[in-house]
């Protein structure tokens, strides 16, 4: 939903980034609202993974020159549980496994840490249950895999249910959601599609990394980019995803 | 209370031979009368040892250790962190054997609970008695079988249900003292049970437990043997666990190392007859200065029997821990399948970790399997966890103790599960483990 009005939530300027001695951004901008779902396209190696990950401060990638300011803050300065903290979420490609750390320890603690920040009370493992137990119902996971193992012995389609599930428990202000739709089988995606529009707000903002424009029948964006080359080259509505699926990505290397 | 550090190697042994003398008489005079020549003709291992080349026992070396002259009085109260609900408990405190803390179990229900020296007469014992434990080579049992007090003998002729729990507690006393639990362990045929052996220690005292456990199964008997050993970080621990496993019986271990400034577990296993299956978990988890020793020994005598092992070391600090797992597959032990995996964490540039798994193959028509893999906290995982707000302390510490989880989740205790993983978290937050 696009309100011209609405706060800016996230400000990236020239940010170019450094993985392993290769410059991966080559000066991306990209301003977003409160509101507004983003969708950011393009073929492998444009740089848009790159980007979900140095926002979220990713060790490997070095930041060599831009800004970013993430509700009012200078993100580059924050450490990546900082980030968190100050309400951004990072859903992963390819969630890890994390053998011998339940799934429920791990939400409570992170809520807990969140709470802490935002000055309010800690929830004990009990009041936790009563708020998880409702969350889950969002990305319709069968409530036995809070037992188990941080996804440990999931599947492709539940350790990115996983992840969504992670984001309704801690409300970001920005969730970046970095190709959660891959290997999900439809079933799959229209869960977690519906579970991400659930969550949408006026007072939120949702950024999509995707290669298909599958994703974006159920997660419609208000505004589709396309990388090429480590820049945003083109910026338009959501028909331009449905320009991108039709002509491919050919025509926009050729105008970068 | 601290000797001089210029105490010698030697003069340190010479003070353990000057233990309090024990009296007894029958057949566990004539037991301890050798142990004594032994033990006098013995010293500690020479450093070029090839069983103990990697284990610095230096520091062992510094204190003068004296015999404990009277029964600490100890009420429940002292000791209640350690207590296990619905647990059938042996509490030893200095080695002695502490009736007023104990639970008394005698063989009516088909389990017998008790101390060592009161029912020294019963056959069982006598039979049993140093048979596994062997002191002709071995200073440290030579040692403790002269020596100890008293102990734990338990006896399981039935299914027993609810965990049997010898806690042996080593209190602060004016001088350093050496300390020697000992535990006789019978399991008749087709019986089971799960027995915690626990070393603990209250108020930071500097003390030397000197600890002999004999185990033998007997038919189709299964034991879950878990051992807890979290000694004060100032103290020194050696234990020596020997079992014998008869036909189709079932040996389940979990041996948990966690206190100490030197700890050392030996645990050898003798599947002796046909069938005989052992499962060996380990895990030594140690910040510091401390140094634990984990060897064990697993002979494959008799055709046909299993045994899978899997022991994890962390070390924190400038910590040493040491893995030494020998597999021994003798002659005629056909159809053998073992498994051997030493896992472990280094969280420190400073710590120090030995893995040494060893196959010995005698025979063919066998399947072993072993290999050790040494590695740093995962980076993707510390990333995620701090992505998702934790701090970089916290995410370290969650992943340690996921690491150790998988074998702490092998005590089939619930309760002693969650104690000692929120012991370890919170000692870790402190920055003491």
């Amino acid at each position: 939903m696009i309100n011209k009005d609405s706060r800016i939530v996230l400000e990236v300027k020239n940010l170019k980034a450094v993985v392993a001695g290769v410059e991966i951004l080559k000066g991306v901008d990209l301003t977003v609202r409160a509101g507004e779902v983003h969708a950011i396209m393009g073929v492998n190696g444009s740089g848009k993974s790159t980007l979900s990950k140095v926002l979220a401060g990713h060790p490997d990638y070095t930041v060599t020159g831009g800004t970013a300011m993430f509700e009012g803050k200078d993100l580059f300065t924050l450490e990546p549980e900082e980030r968190a903290r100050a309400g951004l979420f990072l859903a992963f490609q390819y969630p890890v496994e994390i053998p011998g750390v339940s799934n429920s320890a791990l939400l409570r603690l992170a809520y807990n840490t969140l709470q802490n920040e935002r000055g309010l009370e800690e929830l004990d493992p009990l009041e936790f249950d009563d708020l998880v137990q409702e969350k889950i119902k969002v990305v319709e996971m069968d409530p036995s895999f809070l037992n188990r193992s941080v996804n440990e012995g999931f599947s492709g389609g539940e350790k990115k249910r996983n992840e969504i599930l992670q984001m309704a428990i801690l409300e970001p202000k920005l969730a970046i959601l970095d190709e959660t739709d891959s290997g999900l089988d439809i079933d799959a995606l229209r869960i977690v599609a519906n579970g991400v529009n659930s969550l949408l707000s006026p007072d939120n903002a949702v950024v999509m990394v995707t290669h298909y424009q599958r994703l974006l029948n159920y997660i419609v964006p208000d505004f589709v980019h396309v990388m090429s080359a480590g820049r945003i080259v083109k910026t338009g509505g959501k028909e331009l995803a449905l320009e991108l699926e039709a002509r491919g990505y050919d025509w926009l290397k050729e105008a970068a | 209370m601290q000797a001089p550090a210029t105490l010698t190697k030697e003069q340190c042994y010479e003070q353990l031979l000057h233990g309090k003398p024990i009296d007894t008489d029958g057949w566990l005079e004539a037991i301890r009368t050798e142990a004594q020549y032994r033990a006098q003709a013995l010293n500690f291992p020479a450093e070029r040892h090839d069983d103990w080349r990697l284990t610095d026992l230096s520091s062992l070396f510094q204190h003068t250790f004296k015999p404990v002259d009277s029964l600490a009085q100890l009420s429940l109260a002292d000791i209640e962190n350690f207590l296990i609900p619905e647990s059938i408990r042996l509490v030893i405190v200095d080695g002695c054997y502490a009736a007023k803390l104990s639970d008394r179990r005698l063989s009516s229900s088909g389990v017998t609970v008790s101390s060592l020296v009161e029912r020294v007469n019963d056959s069982k014992i006598e039979r049993n008695f140093s048979r596994l434990a062997q002191f002709e080579q071995d200073a440290f049992a030579a040692l403790n079988t002269r020596f100890f007090e008293d102990g734990a003998f338990v006896h399981i002729a039935s299914e027993v249900n609810k965990p049997i729990h010898i806690l042996n507690i080593a209190t602060k006393r004016e001088a350093a003292s050496a300390i020697y639990p000992r535990c006789l362990v019978v399991v008749e045929p087709n019986s089971r049970a799960t027995l915690i052996e626990e070393y603990a220690g209250l108020h930071d005292g500097i003390n030397f437990t000197n600890a002999v456990t004999e185990v033998v199964l007997k038919d189709h008997a299964r034991l879950h043997h878990v051992r807890v050993q979290r000694e004060e970080k100032s103290s020194f621990h050696i234990g020596n666990c020997s079992v014998e496993a008869a036909k189709g019986s079932v040996y389940d271990s979990t041996a948990l190392a966690f206190g100490g400034r030197v700890s050392r577990h030996n645990l050898h296993v003798t599947l002796k007859e046909e069938g005989a299956e052992a499962t060996l978990n380990g895990l030594a988890l140690i910040a510091g200065r401390q140094i634990a020793d984990t060897h064990t020994k697993i002979d494959h005598a008799a055709p046909g029997c299993k045994s899978n092992q899997l022991h994890k070391c962390i070390a924190d600090g400038s910590a040493h821990a040491i893995f030494s797992g020998k597999i021994m597959v003798h002659i005629g032990a056909s159809g053998t399948d073992s498994v051997q995996s030493s896992r472990n964490l280094l969280l420190s540039g400073k710590a120090h970790i030995d893995a040494q798994p060893q196959l010995e193959i005698f025979n063919d028509d066998v399947s072993c399997k072993h290999g050790a893999t040494i590695g740093q906290i995962d980076a993707d995982a510390l990333f995620f966890l701090k992505s998702r707000g934790l701090t970089e302390e916290r995410a370290r510490n969650l992943l340690t103790h996921a690491f150790a989880a998988e074998i702490i989740d092998k005590v089939p205790v619930p309760f002693l599960v969650e104690s000692l993983s929120k012991t370890i978290l919170d000692e870790r937050m402190k920055g003491i483990v």
